[in-house]
């Protein structure tokens, strides 16, 4: 093991003292503390997942199908394990264990055998002495394929054959609350529709694996989760877990994509075929194959309405396909049926959602989960209904929104904060600070680079819209995270399977346990699945759970090392307490630095944290399903070029329920690039996909934001309300902002032009030939 | 696969021979898989995401996009060489600073291509940093802390603010 | 099998003649695409990175000399743009700082490619396309080079040497439509220059047909439209009829960036916003 290059995915090296200089105060909670990882990362130092090196290691690559839907009636590997450099070639037949895998469902062949479910399903992989024979080994496997007409849309597939033995309907939920007949002085009804989205994370799928001397084998990997990729890996190598080591790897983001495993048990068996290390590294295009993506919806609703604006009932049929495997969608069709009214009061409601299986692309976590969906949809529904009460579409927001002891639509009363009005307040409050003249400078108008747009032809729009999700996982799941504390000399270090993307759980770690135990140096040891479980990197949940269970750890070692001075000091348990970084009593007899309090005596404890319990939605959709609720609004100002269909996003603001702020840098960060994802949504991003085919899969017509197409993010007062049971009142901040943000984007393009404009992205000809009749 | 190559590249000052290479491995894949300097990123392998960027002869390039054989007698300047002492240019420390790195996948790129820029405009306006930075995709940070981090530079290094 | 670095424009004719399997390799930025993605394995490469004749770029008399090795950033300097304003408009449009860093004109003529952005304003320009080999030199106007889709009439064994083009003689405007606000490829791109001494306004079309188009009958329609003395639109309001009769000069297709419909539609708002920068403003 020691050949592997692997120094810098110790986000804090011991070298550097975990990035803070000994004798400088580290920073505590509310704090902007720096990143650990911040400068191997400018360096280029940090070892991402595909920065691995061994000596003698090979390269694997995948061979994939090239149709949606097929049956394989041959494969053969005779001509790949020709080519010299070939030194392994696997299909279906070499998985000595279980042959499928998936997060919730295992309805996911490791390699396709027989049946091809969609554009891209592995269908065998190969290890060579250079990727580039790699790639031609694995083209040289000769597969002969029987098309099939692929099953492409999610309404359909409710009723036409199964395309899959476990059928077509991954789950259908019904939420029926109050009495979905009632009708109120208005009705507002429309149909919406949220393309396909692609998390792109900048780093693609990457790791590798090295046999190791008990017939196991040690991943590693850039993954969101360690535990629950262990759990599978096992079972496909029919190993027992202990024999399937995983360390985190640096990760060049995630967002949901690397949920479900993608290369990690190819990766397993090539190694143990091969007898060496393995590594392998998706190309751009071969990463929008390798991983699920955002669930396109078709999402119908009505909204009754009295005549002063109170919501008194919403119809709402969901339809979210998920693709040619279950991967998360019961989880995601769950978040968008229980959050399908947005953070309104709904006395009544009747809510349909659909996870459907067809031959397209697989679709799973991405950041929102869910509720990115169906807030584009109730969003665009409160301005209609603010549009036929002829109210305003702020003050309809505030008359409905919900506040602690609501009751959802789902039965649950809310008992922790829900401050949705104060979001609300808090964005309208913020001054407009766009110059209203259009900035004439070619580069600033809609359209860039490409000098298209005149400003006197640019109309511009403003939009609002306001979001919620649940923190952490729900419906019953039993959600915990493990952490260890061990105080050595002062120093702290804090070991968790927490698998850190980028989000900033390192610094999370440091600030809670210098806080708890008045320590600066904080060391964080490498994620790896020798302590339990951390649960997964989404979900917005990091910071409770794992940071919950750090809290947790940390407050137990600070315990036995109180015990321990005051048994030094003749004191009885509990008569000191931790102030800042000293040990102290009430009376001032001791008062001693935490560093030096315990001599050379070493304190260490492992913690499994879990939250309140969650449950089971009944066959009503009823239950105390959600642990936690964040809220979240977005105000969006845009210019159109309408004749070209073109947009400049000119301010974005945003408030947000985030129960207390821990670290302000790194929150402004998530609010940001939360944000960021939101406006590719509503303006460019979409996985295009003809009769089950991708059509544009890359990052040359994949299109996500750059620099010139996001404004500053201006953040209003932010809500800190805390959160009874959170650790230090905090919520999780990471999705929230990546909800409201499309349809505020969206409806100021509404605003600017007029326009219906139902469907997300908002593509230029939506608007350019809108009205105009095809020739 | 055509028979290997070997040739010399002249790196970070260091003349390096690169030996039984294939003829079509970009100058990304040499740097990183064959001469140990994995600073430059590999995000999409067609210049549309500017995680690779790197100085060859002065010219900021996608190294991605250059074949590495035919980079015979240029100079090439990697992240590796802003800060030969383990230390910190003022432009990864303004990175830093200003909470520009998440992932951090992005942010070698991105030093390279502010580097550059500050190079050859002391004092961008805003609209010149985000077109300068327009070839450099990031997923995690919506560029807020970055065009930030460029401010602190400017400021640090010239005093002056980015209007 | 090697690398083929010649030194000089006849070593560079000279080992394409030995050579003509091989890929003549400029900026890079559309042939490394291909390899990395395993779509050409070329078995051999010429690089025309030293090749030090490609490299400048000269005024003879009304002419712009371009060598075909000057890049995008360099078409953007202001002592071209003076002499060319639409080519640098365009090089400006074409990816980002690093492409345009390492992308050239002789490149873009290279690969041929309906969506070059500087193609169009080559068509507009009636731009010769300057071609060297061991047997000699030839110029070709860019109508007879491009001759479809990534196919030109540039010979296996022939290098392209330079680009030349008049120099402005009145207003020009490039301009490119992209789903993006940067860092896009054309979806529909528009060239249109004039020459007030000659009475004329040329356009040129890109990403709308298999090869960069011109419009001929709008050109000759709008000849009597403008006030050639006042450089003026005798109507403004025939900017909208100019649109129109560019957009059917189009032949675009459906593809995965957008429509035809769409691509038809943008040429003739970008031909009357063009044609109205230029003339009445």
């Amino acid at each position: 093991m020691s050949e592997i290059t692997l120094t810098d995915t110790t986000v804090a090296p011991p070298a550097t003292g975990a990035g803070t200089a000994t004798g400088t105060r580290g920073a505590r909670i509310g704090e902007s503390a720096s990143r650990p990882d911040g400068i191997p990362k400018v360096q280029g130092r940090f070892a991402y997942s595909a920065d691995l090196w061994a000596e003698g290691m090979l390269w694997g690559h995948t061979l994939r199908s090239p149709h949606p839907s097929a049956r394989i009636t041959s494969i053969d590997i005779a001509p790949a394990l020709r080519i010299p450099g070939v030194q392994a070639v696997l299909t279906a037949d070499d998985v000595p264990g279980r042959r499928t895998y998936g997060l919730e469902i295992h309805d996911q062949p490791v390699f396709a055998s027989d049946t091809i479910r969609y554009q891209g399903e592995p269908v065998a992989c190969v290890a060579a002495d250079h990727p580039e024979t790699a790639r031609r080994a694995a083209e040289a496997i000769v597969v002969t394929y029987e098309a099939l007409e692929p099953l492409i849309d999610a309404e359909a597939a409710i009723e036409a054959p199964a395309i899959h033995p476990d059928g077509n309907v991954v789950r259908h939920l019904v939420i029926r609350h109050g009495d979905p007949t009632v009708t109120g002085d208005v009705t507002v009804e429309g149909t919406y529709e949220v393309g396909m989205q692609d998390q792109a994370p900048l780093g693609t799928e990457a790791g590798m694996a090295v046999p190791s001397d008990d017939g196991g084998v040690e991943l590693y990997i850039a993954t969101q989760w360690l535990h629950i990729d262990q759990a599978q890996v096992a079972a496909s190598l029919d190993l027992p877990p202990e024999k399937v080591r995983l360390q985190l790897a640096g990760v060049g983001g995630a967002f949901g994509a690397r949920e479900d495993v993608s290369l990690q048990i190819h990766l397993a068996l090539l190694a143990l075929h091969t007898g060496r290390p393995v590594k392998m590294v998706y190309d751009r295009a071969e990463s929008f194959f390798g991983h699920v993506h955002r669930h396109p919806a078709r999402m119908w609703y009505r909204h009754h309405a009295t005549a002063d604006g109170t919501i008194v009932n919403v119809e709402a049929r969901l339809i979210f396909d998920g693709g040619a495997y279950a991967s998360s969608s019961p989880a995601v069709i769950g978040n968008a049926a229980c959050f399908a009214v947005g953070p309104y009061f709904t006395p009544n409601a009747h809510i349909d959602g659909w996870a459907m299986r067809t031959n397209n692309p697989p679709c799973g976590a991405m950041r929102g989960f869910g509720a990115v969906q169906t807030c584009f949809a109730h969003e665009a529904q409160m301005d209609k209904l603010a549009d036929a009460l002829g109210m305003d579409p702020i003050e309809l927001r505030l008359r409905n929104a919900l506040k602690t002891g609501d009751t959802l639509p789902t039965g649950q009363v809310i008992t922790g904060t829900a401050p949705v009005a104060e979001v609300i307040r808090a964005v309208a409050e913020v001054p407009d600070a766009v110059s209203p003249t259009i900035d004439g400078r070619p580069m600033a108008l809609p359209g860039g680079a490409g000098r298209t747009a005149d400003p006197d032809g640019v109309v511009r729009g403003s939009g609002f819209a306001v979001g919620f999700k649940n923190i952490a996982f729900s419906e019953g799941f039993d959600d915990f995270s493990t952490a260890r504390v061990r105080l050595d000399r002062g120093v702290a270090t804090v070991t968790c399977a927490c698998a850190e993307v980028g989000q900033g759980f390192v610094t999370i770690a440091q600030q809670f346990t210098r806080e708890v135990l008045g320590v600066d140096e904080v060391v964080l040891a490498p994620a790896d699945t020798t302590i339990g479980s951390a649960g997964s990197t989404s979900a917005s949940r990091q910071t409770w759970m794992s940071g919950g269970a750090v809290k947790a750890a940390a407050e137990a070692v600070r315990e036995r090392m109180l015990a321990l001075v005051a048994a030094d000091h003749g004191l009885a348990p509990g008569s000191l307490r931790v102030d800042d970084d000293r040990i102290v009593s009430d009376d001032g007899a001791v008062d001693l630095p935490v560093t030096e309090a315990l001599g050379d005596r070493v304190v260490e404890e492992t913690v499994e944290y879990h939250h309140e319990p969650t449950y089971p939605l009944d066959e009503h959709g009823q239950g105390d399903a959600h642990l936690s609720f964040a809220f979240v609004a977005h105000r969006a100002v845009v210019d159109v070029d309408p004749e070209l269909g073109l947009c400049r996003l000119v301010d974005l603001v945003t408030s947000q329920d985030v129960g207390k702020v821990l670290n302000p840098l790194q929150l402004l960060g998530q609010l940001e690039g939360g944000a960021a994802q939101g406006v590719g949504l509503a303006l460019m991003e979409e996985i295009l996909v003809t009769d089950g085919t991708v059509r544009n899969a890359s990052f040359t017509d994949y299109l996500i934001p750059t620099a010139l197409d996001l404004p500053d993010l201006r953040v209003g007062e932010l809500v800190e309300q805390p959160e009874p049971g959170a650790p230090f009142g905090a919520k999780g901040v990471g999705e929230p902002p990546t909800i409201s943000s499309t349809p505020a984007v969206v409806a100021a393009v509404r605003a600017a032009t007029g326009l219906a404009l139902p469907r997300t992205p908002v593509r230029p000809s939506d608007i350019a030939l809108a009205g105009i009749e095809a020739p | 696969m055509t028979a290997p190559e070997d040739y010399d590249l002249l790196v970070n000052g260091t003349e390096h021979h690169v030996v039984g290479a294939w003829i079509g491995e970009s100058l990304l894949y040499v740097l990183r898989e064959r001469l140990g300097l994995p600073g430059a990123k590999n995000a999409c392998e067609q210049g549309e995401c500017g995680s690779c960027s790197v100085m060859v002869d002065d010219r900021l390039v996608c190294s991605c996009l250059v074949l590495a054989a035919s980079a015979v007698g240029t100079a090439i300047t990697t992240v590796e060489s802003l800060a030969p002492d383990g230390a910190l240019s003022d432009v990864q420390q303004a990175f830093v600073d200003a909470g520009a790195v998440q992932c951090g996948f992005c942010t070698p790129g991105l030093v390279m291509a502010v580097e550059d820029l500050l190079a050859r405009d002391a004092a961008p306006t805003e609209l010149e940093v985000r077109e300068a930075i327009s070839g450099n995709l990031c997923r995690c940070t919506g560029y807020g802390r970055v065009i930030d981090a460029v401010r602190v530079a400017v400021r640090r290094r010239t005093g002056a603010e980015v209007a | 099998m090697t690398v083929l670095l010649p030194d000089s424009l006849d070593r560079a004719c000279a080992q394409l003649a030995d050579h003509p399997e091989a890929h003549v390799l400029a900026g890079g930025t559309d042939l490394m695409v291909e390899v990395n993605f395993g779509h050409r394995r070329p078995e051999a490469v010429l690089s025309l990175a030293r090749v030090p004749e490609l490299k400048g770029w000269g005024r003879d008399g009304d002419t712009l000399v371009l060598g075909a090795g000057v890049t995008y950033t360099e078409l953007c300097d202001p002592a071209i743009a003076e002499l060319a304003p639409a080519l640098a408009q365009a090089a400006r449009t074409v990816g980002s700082p690093q492409i345009r860093n390492a992308g050239t004109i002789g490149g873009n003529l290279g690969t041929g490619s309906p969506a070059g952005d500087t193609l169009p304003v080559l068509a507009a320009l009636d731009a010769t396309v300057e071609l060297v080999s061991v047997t000699g030199r030839r110029t070709l106007p860019l109508a007879e080079y491009c001759i479809g889709p990534k196919r030109t009439a540039r010979d296996a064994t022939e290098i392209i040497a330079s680009v030349s083009v008049p120099v402005a003689r009145g207003p020009q405007e490039y301009l490119k439509v992209g789903p993006r606000n940067a860092m896009v490829i054309s979806v529909a791109g528009l060239a249109a220059v004039a020459d007030i001494e000659g009475r004329r306004v040329a356009v040129g079309l890109g990403s709308v047909g298999p090869v960069p188009l011109r419009a001929p009958e709008a050109e000759a329609w709008v000849v009597d439209r403008i006030d050639w003395s006042a450089g003026r639109l005798v109507d403004p309001a025939d900017a909208t009829e100019f649109g129109s009769l560019v957009a059917a000069a189009a032949r675009p297709i459906d593809d995965h960036r957008a429509t035809a419909d769409y691509r038809r539609h943008c040429v003739s708002v970008l031909a009357r916003r063009a044609l109205t920068r230029m003339f009445a403003a």
